[in-house]
């Protein structure tokens, strides 16, 4: 018998070494090294830094959060993305609604998958590009301005509003596909009941399609709110001056880490409330 | 559901505006990488291909181009053996914490990219500079390959969940013994998921930024990051057109290799 044939027979005989095997590599990289990295980014939260020499003080302190809810600045930049994530999430199921519904109720069914297609190839494009695309569009005698200009206006420039308007173009994605997919599965028999009791095309639509879509577009929000609310790249590109929480935490990583890591938490803790509240509608098992 | 006449060309328009609004941006990317002016004024005075000249010869693009596929090749092989060994102990066997591993796999990806950047950086700075290993394109990778994983993991699970383990079980009654039936029965059933899973995680590193600022040493430079320094540059501006249009060109491959790869990850998202 040969090492190998050994080796093979040792391990078939021994479901638990397999697993053993099989679970070693991940769990050393993800628990160990992930995790471990993510509680100390957290347990440093609560510790301080000198304001002298700018090195981290090793003493257990709430100060950090203290001053995170009781700077003016500080509460009003996560107010402010907060609110933006929900713009976005609003704009994002507004506009994917139409579209989803014409890709999978109204479109020939023989074109669906081409447009299931469409929809997703621009994921795969550089989100960097995508935002890029939206600096040449938004700036200074652009496009945005040369089509506004016929009608006497102009672009929005750059600023909240474009960032907004380019988080919405984004994430667009994320919300069209579980939207279309529940519209996909709607049965006909149920609308044709609905019909057949009376009901005109809007009743139908607000009586029977909506609540039954309405997990999958709480499932979309997911991605776009979460999507968002830690998105700090697009609105340096876009945003003017204006500061969302994750260019906070990014302008105190390299003198404040401990504070870094508490504003850092507030996007965390944001999402996974967020998450909860959506779990309610029914929408993480449809993700 | 009887919709109106009226209604089905108000949702025709509305979708046509829709798939308008996605695909306009990108045009003009393609279209501004032939624009001959520095600014981005619409419409373009003219059309030349001069930049693309002149991109193809940027020694900075190029080496942004190398590092991120070096980062993207190294973060994507890692993510494939643990992907791949994560996803049998979680589709092939019970045991205690199984839910928790599926949910730790995909927390890198959950959670904001600043969070996991600045986790890791710490971490790097603390464990790493006392042994002398600085930051660079060895922690890029490391960065890279724990939220690629997620996408190898996934392929890999749902191609298992749908192959019961009855194959293997037959290949060993017919006298295989564990190497023999992985390489003949296990394997050949996973490839197309591991080739899946590969590109799309190939893809989502290369297009990676903000645990990329994070973990990246000084002088290491991926093509993402290279585009961000570049972009607010005006002498630069043409030769970023450029980049950001051969991006979007290339950005038809990975759906278009996935597509025909399996219907599995046709619909894959990348998060």
């Amino acid at each position: 018998m040969t090492v190998l044939t050994r080796t093979a027979g040792a391990l078939h005989r021994r479901p638990r070494l397999r697993l053993a095997l099989l679970l070693t590599a991940p769990l050393l990289w993800l628990a160990v090294l992930y995790l471990g990295s993510l509680a100390v980014l957290f347990v440093s939260a609560f510790w301080t830094t000198d304001s002298f020499t700018s090195e981290v003080v090793k003493v257990w302190s709430t100060d950090n959060f203290h001053e995170l809810f009781t700077t003016p600045v500080f509460r009003q930049v996560i107010l402010r993305s907060v609110g933006v994530a929900l713009a976005v999430t609003a704009l994002c199921a507004v506009i994917a609604f139409p579209v989803a519904f014409y890709t999978a109720r109204v479109a020939r069914p023989s074109r669906r998958p081409l447009l299931v297609v469409a929809i997703l190839t621009p994921l795969w494009a550089s989100y960097l590009v995508k935002v890029y695309a939206w600096r040449l569009i938004l700036s200074e005698g652009g496009l945005a301005d040369w089509m506004l200009k016929p009608f006497g206006l102009s672009g929005p420039g750059f600023g909240l509003p474009a960032t907004v308007l380019t988080l919405t173009y984004l994430w667009l994605p994320y919300m069209i596909l579980p939207i279309h997919t529940a519209l996909e599965q709607l049965p006909d028999n149920l609308l044709d009941a609905s019909a057949d009791l009376g009901a005109r095309a809007w009743r139908t639509f607000r009586s029977v399609v909506l609540p039954m879509v309405l997990p999958s577009v709480a499932a979309g929000s997911v991605f776009t709110f979460s999507l968002s609310l830690g998105d700090y790249i697009t609105v340096q590109i876009v945003g003017g001056k204006s500061q969302l929480i994750g260019n906070l935490v990014y302008a105190n990583i390299e003198l404040n880490l401990p504070m870094a890591a508490a504003l850092a938490t507030v996007p965390v803790v944001v999402i996974v409330l967020y998450l909860l509240a959506m779990r309610r509608t029914g929408a993480l098992s449809s993700l | 559901m009887p919709l109106s006449r009226s209604a089905r060309i108000a949702l025709r328009v509305a979708a046509a505006l829709g798939f308008a609004v996605i695909y306009v941006p990108l045009l003009l990317v393609l279209v501004n990488s032939l624009n001959p002016d520095r600014s981005a004024s619409w419409p373009p005075p003219g059309l030349t291909t001069r930049w693309w000249t002149v991109a193809w010869h940027s020694s900075g693009a190029r080496d942004a181009l190398w590092t991120s596929v070096k980062a993207g090749l190294g973060a994507t092989a890692i993510a494939l053996v643990l992907g791949t060994l994560a996803a049998f102990a979680v589709a092939r066997y019970r045991f205690f914490g199984r839910d928790a591993l599926s949910f730790v796999v995909v927390l890198p990806i959950a959670l904001p990219g600043i969070v996991t950047g600045i986790a890791l950086n710490s971490a790097f700075s603390t464990v790493l500079q006392p042994l002398g290993v600085g930051l660079g394109l060895f922690t890029v990778v490391v960065g890279h390959a724990t939220f690629c994983v997620v996408i190898v993991f996934n392929n890999v699970v749902a191609r298992l969940r749908r192959t019961s383990g009855s194959y293997e079980e037959a290949a060993a009654d017919l006298g295989a013994d564990t190497f023999r039936a992985f390489v003949d029965v296990t394997f050949p059933l996973v490839r197309s998921a591991l080739l899946a899973g590969g590109l799309l995680a190939f893809a989502l590193s290369f297009d990676e930024i903000v645990v990329t600022t994070f973990t990246a040493g000084p002088g290491v430079q991926t093509l993402p990051l290279w585009i961000f320094d570049n972009m607010t540059r005006p002498q630069q501006a043409p030769v970023v057109n450029v980049v950001a249009a051969v991006l979007v060109l290339l950005s038809v491959v990975p759906i278009y290799v996935a597509q025909r790869l399996s219907a599995d990850t046709a619909t894959a998202s990348r998060v």
